[in-house]
């Protein structure tokens, strides 16, 4: 009986461990970090992830409590660095703010995600 | 001869349509709705078909009634025919040691699921599928483990809610999900070896804290790998006879316990707590070691089998 479950996990963990593997693509963290205060504007968003990303079909808007945008509409994947994902911001005033991004993992998986970030002088 | 060119278009063409083929589908597997992860549960069944197995799922029972302990080591294998239709097969291999007697091992009698998403609601993150199990005659050792020697044919409504579309003003309920099944068992053969087989109702629901949406989408607490995939959960389960002189009685278990989430596969443990007599006494325990197909085989096995070709 403990042959087997042995058996079993190792199987299972040299399966979990295959190196072509991909996944989802779920926010690992974000600066302004999530649910954040910050003192002045940011002048950048920047979203880092669990996996790759597809740049054609990744992005992020960010919107003030008026529900209009206030990014550059410049949302970009550097090359060096493709699991994070950046827009930039117009000088904002104080206020609430919503973090949209919709992101496709390099093995097509979709995902999206929103979060707040306050600017509190 | 521009054959890069040629190659590197051709892959942006399959890849953009291999995308509007999942976007098109209202069931992305892996049991995502909007923003909302649901990882699978241990006791309640999910609310999403998927490409996922369970290898191996390992259950001690808590002592029954008459004192006899179960130990099962169960294989679930979910896969995807169409993007909303899915099939579930498992199966146990079961060693009861009965209190006087030695014990017996052997296999449990075969499942089958058919299943149908329902629907998938991104905004309010819900989850709706229908599914009818079979629980096969005599795929089991029926005499010495009580498999049964009848077919069960089991309708089931299965839902998912995340609180995600609460108010931003409630910021620390929005992690919390619940998972739920309700449905009937109805046997092919009212009677096996002068016991009734009866009718049953069950429902179980699975409340759930989802540590990664409070993370992502809620506030940064700063938690990290691996406090940061974790969903504390309480699972309970209730079985309810409703007919052949046995209607009323009813059987359940709450499960209280924590699933740690992978990019590849998750980890299970919960207790399990019986909450009736008939039930059984005392505790017992199960963990489960589940695998996501669609994130470890995303171009092969790990589609639906429709768009194989």
């Amino acid at each position: 009986m403990r042959t087997i479950l042995v058996a079993l996990v190792a199987g299972a963990m040299a399966i979990g461990a295959a190196p072509s593997a991909r996944a989802h693509a779920f926010l690992d963290h974000a600066s302004p970090a999530v649910g954040s205060e910050v003192p002045a504007s940011p002048p950048v968003v920047t979203l880092w992830f669990t996996q790759d990303l597809e740049p054609a079909f990744s992005g992020v808007t960010v919107t003030n409590e008026a529900g209009q945008r206030v990014d550059l509409g410049n949302a970009q994947i550097p090359r060096d660095s493709p699991a994070e994902l950046h827009v930039g911001l117009k000088p904002l005033a104080a206020g609430t703010y919503l973090v949209s991004w919709h992101v496709v993992s390099v093995d097509t998986h979709p995902t999206e995600g929103t979060f707040t970030f306050e600017i509190k002088p | 001869m521009r054959p890069t060119l040629y190659y590197g278009q051709l892959a942006q063409l399959a890849l953009a349509a291999s995308l509007v083929i999942a976007q098109t589908s209202s069931a992305l597997a892996h049991g995502i709705a909007g923003e909302r992860f649901f990882p699978a549960t241990i006791l309640t069944d999910d609310p999403f078909v998927a490409d996922e197995i369970s290898l191996p799922q390992v259950t001690t029972s808590p002592p029954a009634p008459d004192g006899a302990r179960g130990t099962d080591v169960e294989i679930d294998l979910a896969k995807r025919i169409t993007p909303d239709i899915g099939v579930i097969i498992g199966d146990r291999w079961q060693r009861l040691k009965p209190t006087d007697t030695p014990a017996v091992t052997g296999l449990g009698a075969l499942r089958t699921t058919a299943q149908y998403q329902l629907f998938v609601n991104g905004p309010h993150q819900a989850l709706g599928l229908l599914g009818l199990t079979a629980t096969w005659a005599h795929t089991g050792r029926v005499q010495a483990l009580g498999a049964p020697d009848f077919t069960t044919l089991s309708p089931t409504f299965d839902f998912g809610k995340g609180f995600g579309d609460l108010p931003r003003s409630l910021p620390y309920l929005r992690p919390f999900a619940i998972t739920g099944n309700l449905g009937f068992d109805f046997p092919t053969k009212v009677e096996s070896a002068g016991s009734p087989n009866p009718t049953n109702f069950f429902y179980g629901f699975a409340f759930e804290y989802s540590f990664p949406y409070l993370e992502c989408c809620v506030k940064d607490i700063g938690l990290r790998a691996p406090f940061n995939q974790l969903f504390p959960l309480v699972e309970v389960s209730f079985s309810t006879a409703m007919n052949r002189g046995l209607g009323g009685q009813t059987t359940g278990t709450i499960q209280p316990g924590i699933i740690w989430a992978g990019p590849y596969f998750q980890i299970g443990a919960e207790a399990i707590l019986p909450t009736t007599r008939l039930t059984g006494h005392g505790y017992g325990g199960v963990v489960q070691l589940h695998f996501y197909l669609d994130d470890l085989f995303p171009r092969s096995i790990g589609k639906p089998i429709s768009e194989w070709w």
